[in-house]
């Protein structure tokens, strides 16, 4: 553990305790499942931020001369899409996008579903009913299902899909903060804060924010993994991306032609899919065993 | 210990490490115990003492992956620390059960008492159905539980705590163990609850000539039940003797601590109670010498040094302690409680 | 004395089995019609078994759950009216609970802990460190040491340190222990005992002192106020309610107290069977199921708390005059 720099409170030099993230960090590190999988989470977005200089060729140029080469190609170490472009290059700018659509509709979705959620659990009664039953309306409708009818309703673009998949992510976020505001609520120390005369927000800020965000930042996580799949799956029905931009679930849809000719081809994107939302998984995983921290 | 007949349990050095976490946690350093048959031996100690961890080593109810465990524990004569798989299910129920300080945790909540009473005798036994529930609702009876009949078919979470430590008894001895557990199975109960199943406990004991282990932290719920005590600190037994030994003239300083700082009967009202500085030693760094040396006031050199060995200090009373002639009292003047 | 705290006709009551549209079936009745005086600079110990309403009481004390019917009145102010607003009277009163653990939040270092009630009611930041790191010194934690942990590194008697310093940190004149060292090893309960009684004497505390454990309350307590299913059933000085009580349900408390000597064990039980389910609790007298003196005027009215004496006072038929019980002393002429 590292040593966290000593404080002086009141003439007093307090011995300050490594923090709660430090200790979870520590704890993570020794987790080595899911020390590889943030190695291979944080590699993906540094080759989605450093793509242009990653990729070997242009991935939006095209020559019909080279269509469908094999992977191992010379020249072309993952072959050549539908269209002669560099599947390498494609691939490598498809993770910008990809990982794009999987993380920012989670993290918008964060922001508005546990709002809702610490609201609804805290305040409790009515509100909690009122809340949590519109959220239940939604939640009912299985979320491809959602996601597909509101992108469909709003119509394709990059934009509309993110809104719609923020949507649909909402209501499970808002759920899971509840229930665990309404844990943390009923616990002996928010009592005793309210016992010293704190009103709501206070406590809100100082007692219950603290013990709640780890649990949903952690299940909101989960959730990034299931996102990129779900924007995959709108580029692949033609809701989302839109061509020649390179995204991982549309080139799995326009390579879908050729999986008799160039099975292993077509697998490239998919895998890529599979590797990040696996990654994604498994760091989660770890990080969640990570901050159950007992005495 | 000179009984001619082999004892019902028998424990020689047993050492339990727990090796989960960051550090190995030392939880039981080196336990010698023996029980005879028909004898009730109560194990007092503290959170962190060991005392329940020595009682779930005897079923093996540690997880084995987590757990390193040393020493002998025979019970009956079976090698409790050789059984496996089979053998070690067909052990726990006939060989030695137990009960729980919670009886609703330890009691599946989707059958009724009955169905579990005799799915624990049909399990051990080779007997039919009908039998089987005419010896449960015997036990009911026997820990007077009242109309048992009906009883026998309600759901655990239906009765009240008592009568559910009742059933848990009922359950415990359904299968006729050789030895029984129990592990602070008062202690979330009332105090007017406790003293009936502390009676009833007694009664049964009598009757059927049970050997018991009992486990417990209050030693007026010792003083009740047991023959003998033995106390334990940090993984060790300090002292064990008779009950009239252990609690009138106390050797080690663990114990005549314990017995001092308790208010008892308004002896100490207003005044300040007489205290054991400090707390329990960390069981994952545990000091060289005797555990206790740093909260004792008797501690010399010697202790912090190594530990100490058990020293007879009576007839069946020993202290690990290297001062016990200090902590003697003239005879006529009992330490601890006085009258 | 004067009565710091009055508390008069108490009652609360939770609703079980909530219907469709929202409308309870049924109500626990956890605390009925509770009087009871608080006297400056006492020590009032509250004693009964599970279920007898002695934690709702406290909850009920904070304003942490709303009273069904009743009123509080702290120095003859009504408690949450505008003569004494909620927060100004916590500030007054402040609690310590059973589990030390789940009452300090595991996320906030014990320095933040102690230093966050005087935060909410305006003290600066650095008064409310140093007042932290005073009553830390205080309750035996040496701050250097321990006002930067957190919970999980703390053992038991050390938290429940924590929390003594926590409701100190506001300068509460009333302090409800509620079940406060319970959970205690006894050789560490012996010195919580002690601090909290060197504590009552160095700030001029005035206890509620909630426990099930009848020993330690004799210890702590000058009077004691026996409950049963959420009613008072004895009420009295400590050494007279010990030695002389009246109420047979305190008869058979202080008889189920085991006698720590080989020679004198139980030999049999005071009462039998558990205390009754408070949801649908007994008419009458609510103790008349398992008392051996019942009759049956017992389960058909109400027993009144009848003074005894100057301090003592008992809710039996049997003490009441002219209540139809046999044993029922004459009415007064």
């Amino acid at each position: 553990m590292s040593a966290v720099p000593d404080g002086v409170v009141a003439g007093v030099a307090i011995a300050r305790s490594p923090g709660y993230w430090v200790t979870v960090l520590w704890r993570f590190s020794r987790d080595p499942f899911a020390v590889v999988a943030a190695l291979v989470v944080l590699g993906l977005i540094a080759m989605a931020v450093f793509a242009p200089w990653l990729a070997p060729q242009d991935p939006f140029h095209g020559m019909s001369l080279r269509r469908l080469r094999p992977p191992g190609s010379e020249g072309y170490p993952l072959g050549t899409d539908e269209l002669g472009r560099d599947m390498l290059s494609r691939l490598i700018y498809g993770a910008r996008i990809s990982l794009f659509m999987g993380i920012v509709p989670v993290f918008a979705a964060l922001a508005v579903g546990a709002s809702i959620g610490i609201v609804a659990g805290y305040v409790g009664g009515w509100t909690n009913t009122v809340l949590m039953r519109t959220m239940d309306v939604f939640f009912a409708f299985p979320s491809v299902l959602l996601a597909v009818a509101l992108a469909g309703a709003l119509g394709p673009g990059i934009l509309n899909s993110m809104l719609a998949l923020t949507l649909v992510f909402v209501p499970p976020i808002a759920r899971v903060a509840e229930s665990v505001t309404t844990g943390v609520r009923t616990r002996d120390y928010v009592e005793a804060a309210k016992a010293s005369g704190a009103g709501a927000l206070i406590i809100i800020r100082k007692q219950v924010l603290g013990n709640v965000l780890g649990p949903i930042f952690v299940y909101a996580m989960s959730l990034i993994a299931v996102c990129m799949i779900l924007a995959s799956g709108l580029s692949f029905l033609g809701l989302g991306v839109k061509p020649p931009q390179p995204d991982w679930g549309l080139m799995l849809n326009t390579l879908r032609t050729a999986i008799y000719t160039q099975p292993l081809l077509c697998a490239l994107p998919g895998l890529m899919i599979f590797i990040t939302s696996i990654s994604f998984n498994l760091m989660t995983d770890g990080l969640r065993s990570a901050m159950d921290i007992k005495a | 210990m000179t009984g001619v007949a082999e004892p019902v349990l028998d424990i020689r050095n047993l050492r339990v490490t727990f090796t989960g976490g960051a550090k190995p946690v030392n939880a039981v350093d080196g336990v010698d115990l023996s029980i005879e048959r028909g004898e009730v031996v109560a194990l007092l100690g503290e959170s962190g003492s060991g005392k329940s961890v020595t009682l779930r080593s005897i079923l093996r109810l540690h997880p084995a992956k987590r757990t390193r465990m040393e020493g002998a524990i025979h019970v009956a004569g079976t090698n409790v620390m050789a059984l496996e798989g089979g053998a070690l299910t067909d052990f726990r129920g006939k060989g030695a059960s137990m009960i729980f300080q919670e009886p609703m945790l330890a009691l599946d909540p989707v059958y009724t008492l009955g169905e579990q009473i005799i799915e624990a005798i049909l399990r051990h036994e080779n007997i039919s159905t009908s039998e089987a529930r005419r010896r449960a609702l015997d036990w009911f009876e026997r820990v007077r539980i009242p109309s048992p009949e009906r009883r026998l078919d309600t759901y655990p979470h239906e009765m009240s705590g008592g009568m559910r430590q009742r059933a848990m008894i009922a359950l415990a001895l359904a299968c006729n163990p050789k030895l029984l557990l129990a592990d602070e199975p008062t202690t979330a109960l009332d105090a007017t609850v406790q003293v009936q199943i502390l009676l009833l406990l007694r009664d049964l004991q009598r009757e059927l000539g049970l050997s018991m282990l009992f486990v417990t932290h209050d030693i007026g719920v010792a003083v009740e039940v047991a023959d003998r005590i033995a106390v334990m600190y940090a993984g060790r037994i300090v002292e064990i003797g008779s009950v009239r030994d252990v609690i009138r003239s106390p050797r080690h300083p663990y114990t005549l601590g314990l017995l001092s700082t308790r208010p008892h009967g308004g002896r100490l009202s207003g005044n300040r109670l007489p205290t054991i500085p400090g707390s329990p030693p960390d069981l994952a760094n545990l000091p060289p010498g005797c555990a206790f040396a740093m909260r004792c006031a008797l501690a010399a050199d010697a202790c912090r040094i190594a530990a100490p060995e058990a020293v007879e200090v009576g007839p069946g009373h020993q202290a690990r302690c290297v001062r016990t002639a200090e902590t003697a009292r003239p005879a006529g003047a009992p330490a601890g409680v006085s009258a | 004395m004067t009565a710091l705290l009055e508390v008069r006709g108490l009652v609360k009551n939770f609703p079980v089995n909530t219907g469709v549209f929202g409308r309870p079936k049924s109500f626990v009745s956890a605390v009925d019609h509770l009087d009871f005086d608080l006297h400056e600079g006492e020590t009032l110990g509250l004693v009964g078994e599970s279920g007898c309403g002695k934690s709702t009481t406290a909850r009920l004390l904070m304003h942490l759950v709303a009273p069904t019917a009743g009123t509080i009145r702290f120095e003859g102010r009504t408690v949450g009216t505008s003569e004494l607003p909620l927060k100004a009277f916590r500030r007054q009163v402040q609690m310590v609970f059973q589990d030390s653990y789940a009452s300090l939040n595991p996320r906030l270092t014990v320095a933040e802990s102690v230093a966050f009630g005087p935060l909410v009611h305006g003290v600066s930041r650095d008064e409310a460190a140093a007042r932290a790191n005073s009553l830390l010194e205080r309750v035996g934690l040496d701050p250097a040491r321990f006002a930067g942990r957190f919970t999980h590194e703390l053992s038991g008697g050390q938290r429940q340190r924590v929390n003594i310093a926590r409701a100190l940190a506001l300068q509460p004149r009333v302090l409800i222990l509620d079940e406060a060292v319970s959970a205690l090893d006894k050789s560490v309960e012996a010195q919580v005992l002690n601090l909290l009684l060197d504590l009552k004497e160095e700030f001029h505390l005035t206890y509620l002192f909630i426990s099930h454990d009848l020993e330690v309350v004799r210890f702590m307590a000058a009077r004691v106020l026996v409950m049963y299913l959420g009613r008072v059933a004895e009420l009295g000085a400590t050494e007279a309610l010990y030695t002389g009580s009246r109420h047979p349900y305190t008869t058979a408390l202080l008889g189920s107290l085991l006698s720590m000597d080989p020679d004198h064990r139980a030999e049999s039980a005071p009462i039998a069977g558990d205390p009754p389910n408070p949801i649908d609790p007994p008419a009458g007298c609510r103790f008349h199921t398992r008392c051996s003196f019942a009759e049956p005027v017992c389960s058909s009215r109400v027993p009144v708390l009848t003074p005894l004496g100057s301090a003592h006072s008992v809710a039996c038929h049997m003490s009441e005059p002219g209540s139809g019980h046999g044993c029922a002393p004459q009415r007064a002429a």
